[in-house]
């Protein structure tokens, strides 16, 4: 499946695998019918049982309880749901099967999401007293978004409707008739008790209307042709194998499709093609390789190849671009800052990228397109995303291997979205850099100074705008030519249109560092006060400016003595509770870790601080004179 | 695996000598075939292991030429920790989680790949394929990152680390038939042989030296018996059986009825034990 987990082995006899997802809500009887397909298939070993039946007793039940069987944590087992998912295993002699276990809960859409995006196949329950319910159209949704194209309609408890064949096909026609818009290729409802085994393994005697087959029955039988080997080549490289300077091989594993020694490759982000020349393995060489082999690849031609490059044939190639709309699932508390710096990984590929538009939310209960501003947990959104380098990439429902992508936050290093890329934006290739001919250095040397950016950063009434005015005073009165950009001049004018929300903040600071990066080209030392409280945006403009021309400032006061000078009244504002988010009070502040100046202002006068930041501002520009 | 090599500064790969690390250091060098492979292996060794593992792990450390380093908690040794008289579950405290935990800190090793299955046991069932570690080697089950297709978060911060569970979705099963197939060498100890053992507490051990107490009423007897796990010998449970050759031991698992764990008498005190361990740094 993927490098870190080795695929399962190849054998000559091998059962082929099925991965199923099941959804339901908390009541449905969902670990009930794993556990009963576990032990009706025989896969529960005799002293698992024994442990189960101990611990039904414990928790109050008479019957075998085999929720038991499949509910793993603690914590889980005490609150009496499945907060994670869980990987089960069984075969039977026709079929092994590897079910994700994933909870019913409205706040567990990531979980389903992430059990779902391996599955082959859904069983989605539906107590039969019940009907389709709402979690039943979001399970059913959250599926088709992660490409399962089969689904098992199981209708739980039907023996607490007196196995009632109206019942029965009355939900099955409700749900025929709101799943019909998602691209499922089968749907087969069957009425099933999980708790007394009816149409899970055996056929029931109480459903004689059925004529469909049982569960398990079908579960060994579907036709799920994986017709990846028949798509179109894709191989991402993820490592590059150099034992010695003779050999140099690329290391991965087929991501789809077929290839064999002597056919022409292309590789998608540079563009340059050659032959394949040997594909190596610990076993020999091959003459071809298919969808899921790990093989080492070496080529004719040495041509630059790195981790994370995609190889494919030159007649089907993949797209590259540097944005695309895709489908994003939110899977952290903190919410989504459109516009901020995150880490995606595509494949093989790690680049910085950013979500640069919301076109819509989805509710995942009602399908409905909502606009939004931000994303919060497991909410789902159709956006733009550009990245910082041209990716490569297919659309997700051409190939769930190379359309998929990961998000992760820069500072927590969690992963905090999932996507599904839906196809990529050509704009990016229409609107291409203008090199300037007249630079930022021909510009700085015309005013003899080394240009900069000077950022302040720190709580409300700090001192910041006090010290940055300092700075900007003793400059002039050095010759430098220096501009000062303050956070609330900006918000009077550029900024006027944002408010103080999380997203707001972040464009703020987009903005502010867009402008202060223009003023650096035109050969200024940029002086930029603004309080910045987020350390990614801070970065962000840091990485925009370039690390040797960003000097960080961290105007360290404590909160309350910012709230004891409270030069703008916002404090005591915030006190009597007539405006809100105010950094430090009821919205967070992230305190730098290593800015390039830390001025302890309870330590040091204001008069003291800007010399401070003078003499480094001119230090550094002599430093690099002189390396000239 | 490749992932691992190539994302991570100081790997290691944890070499239990079973038969699911066998299966792993195989795959290893296949993956990794020309070159040697990128990262040592490490044996945290309680001093208890069987005799045949030791000279087993010796030999295949130079069969392939790898880098083995071994680690045994010293420390452990000075207080007179064992099995025996100390009890299963401060031994396994001691003298592998805490010893482990010290070795990857003393060799700043920042992922730790290991052959752990999810259908070895119920906690694990929920483990992700990279298992987040913070400083201190505290696993929280609550704050592990999604995994979503094959795509791993690999990030971690100085001090962090992750453990790689590779072998996830293989089950006992898999191994054994993928050691058939590929004519892995694995210990002899999971072939069944006439070896001396006592029955305690319901389990067979096996008498490998001296160093296991007898009680007076306590004779060892031949019995023909294999393991289907292989940890501290007075800890590992052994079934009798008559399976010979790698056909033998696939063709009982087959028809098995009892789970392998149950061999295992670490796990037996209570039904969340493993959970506990692992949250306390327990591979």
């Amino acid at each position: 499946m993927t490098s870190i987990a080795i695929s399962k082995p190849v054998h000559p006899s091998a059962r082929d695998q099925l991965r199923f997802i099941t959804c339901g809500s908390v009541d449905d009887g969902k670990s009930t019918l794993i556990g009963r397909l576990l032990h009706d298939s025989k896969m529960i070993y005799q002293d698992q049982l024994a442990a189960v039946k101990r611990d039904s007793i414990r928790h109050g039940s008479a019957d075998i309880d085999f929720a038991l069987v499949v509910d793993g944590l603690e914590a889980e087992r005490e609150q009496g749901i499945t907060i994670d998912v869980a990987y089960r295993f069984f075969t039977t002699p026709r079929r092994s099967f590897m079910v994700a276990d994933t909870p019913g809960h409205e706040q567990y859409t990531r979980n389903m999401a992430t059990g779902a995006s391996n599955a082959q196949l859904a069983i989605i329950l539906i107590d039969a007293r019940k009907g389709v319910l709402v979690q039943t159209r979001r399970h059913s949704f959250i599926c088709s978004l992660l490409g399962i194209r089969h689904v098992v309609l199981a209708l739980n408890k039907i023996d607490l409707v007196a196995y009632s064949k109206s019942a029965f096909d009355r939900i099955v026609a409700s749900y025929l008739a709101f799943a019909t818009g998602l691209g499922f290729s089968s749907i087969v409802p069957i009425p099933i008790s999980a708790r007394h085994g009816d149409n899970v393994v055996d056929r029931s005697a109480h459903t004689k209307w059925y004529h469909g087959p049982c569960l398990m029955e079908h579960l060994e039988s579907i036709d799920i042709q994986s017709d990846t080997a028949s798509q179109a080549f894709r191989f991402p490289v993820q490592w590059v194998n150099r034992p010695d300077p003779d050999f140099r091989g690329y290391a991965g594993s087929v991501a789809s499709g077929t290839i064999s020694a002597g056919d022409e490759i292309v590789v998608a982000a540079s563009g340059r093609t050659t032959r394949i020349k040997r594909i190596v393995t610990h076993d020999g060489d091959l003459a071809d390789a298919e969808a899921g082999d790990a093989v080492t690849i070496t080529l004719e031609d040495e041509i630059d190849i790195g981790r994370g490059d995609l190889l494919s044939r030159p007649t089907e190639r993949p797209s590259v671009a540097d944005q695309f709309a895709a489908y994003l699932i939110w899977m952290d508390n903190e919410s989504l800052a459109p516009g901020r710096n995150y880490i995606l990984r595509i494949g093989s590929q790690t680049v910085a990228g950013s979500v640069t538009a919301i076109r819509y939310r989805i509710d995942v209960n009602t399908c409905e397109h909502l606009a939004a501003e931000t994303l919060s947990l497991n909410e789902i959104a159709f956006c733009n995303v550009a990245t910082a380098l041209p990716a490569a990439f297919d659309p997700y429902d051409v190939n769930r291997k190379t359309g998929s992508f990961i998000v992760i936050d820069r500072f927590t290093n969690r992963t905090v979205g999932a996507g599904m890329i839906a196809f990529p934006l050509r704009r990016a290739t229409n609107v291409s850099w203008q090199a300037p001919s007249v630079g930022r250095s021909e510009r700085a040397a015309l005013k003899h100074q080394k240009p900069c950016v000077v950022w302040f950063t720190g709580l409300s009434g700090a001192g910041k705008s006090t010290i940055a005015n300092l700075v900007d005073q003793k400059l002039l009165a050095m010759s430098r030519h220096a501009m000062l950009l303050d956070g609330d001049d900006l918000r009077n004018g550029l900024n006027a249109d944002l408010g103080f929300s999380k997203a707001e903040r972040v464009e703020n600071i987009r903005r502010a560092g867009q402008v202060a990066k223009l003023m650096l080209d035109s050969g200024l030392i940029v002086i930029c006060s603004f309080i910045s409280p987020y350390r990614s945006e801070r970065d962000m403009v840091r990485s925009l400016i370039g690390k040797d021309e960003f000097v960080e400032v961290f105007v360290d006061t404590p909160i309350e003595e910012c709230a004891r000078r409270d030069p703008k009244g916002l404090y005591s504002k915030a006190k009597a509770g007539e405006i809100k988010n105010i950094t430090g009070i009821d919205a967070s502040y992230e305190a730098p870790t290593r800015p390039e100046i830390h001025l302890r202002t309870m330590e040091q006068a204001p008069e003291q601080a800007a010399e401070v930041v003078v003499d480094a501002v001119m230090a550094r520009a002599l430093l690099r004179d002189e390396r000239r | 695996m490749r992932e691992v090599a190539a994302e991570f500064k100081r790997p290691v790969m944890l070499y239990s000598i079973g038969k699911d690390s066998s299966v792993l250091l195989h795959i290893a060098i296949k993956a990794f075939y020309p070159a040697k492979l990128p990262f040592p292996l490490l044996h945290v060794d309680t001093t208890w292991k069987f005799r045949e593992m030791i000279s087993f792990r010796d030999a295949t450390a130079k069969r392939l030429g790898v880098e083995l380093i071994v680690h045994v908690n010293e420390e452990g040794i000075a207080r007179g920790i064992n099995p025996i008289d100390s009890g299963s579950a401060l031994h396994t405290q001691v003298m592998k989680t805490d010893a482990l935990k010290r070795a990857l800190e003393l060799y700043g090793f920042d992922a730790a790949l290991g052959g752990a299955r999810r259908d070895e046991e119920k906690s694990r069932a929920k483990e992700r394929i990279l298992s987040f570690r913070s400083a201190g080697h505290v696993w929280d089950p609550r704050n592990q990152r999604p995994e979503l297709w094959g795509l791993f978060n690999t990030r971690i911060r100085q001090g962090e680390s992750m453990r790689v569970f590779a072998m996830s979705n293989w089950t006992e099963l898999d191994v054994w038939e993928y050691i058939m197939l590929e004519k892995i060498p694995v210990v002899p100890l999971y072939f069944a042989k006439q070896r001396p053992t006592v029955r305690r507490n319901g389990a067979t051990i096996m008498v490998d030296d001296n160093r296991l107490p007898l009680n007076c009423d306590e004779t060892p007897q031949m019995r023909m018996i294999r393991f289907r796990t292989l940890g501290c010998y007075p800890l590992s449970g052994a079934i009798e059986s008559d399976a010979t050759t790698i056909e033998d031991v696939v063709a009982e698992m087959q028809s098995a009825t009892v789970s392998e764990r149950q061999g295992r008498l670490i796990d037996t005190d209570e039904a969340a034990s493993m959970e506990r361990k692992k949250r306390e740094g327990y591979f």
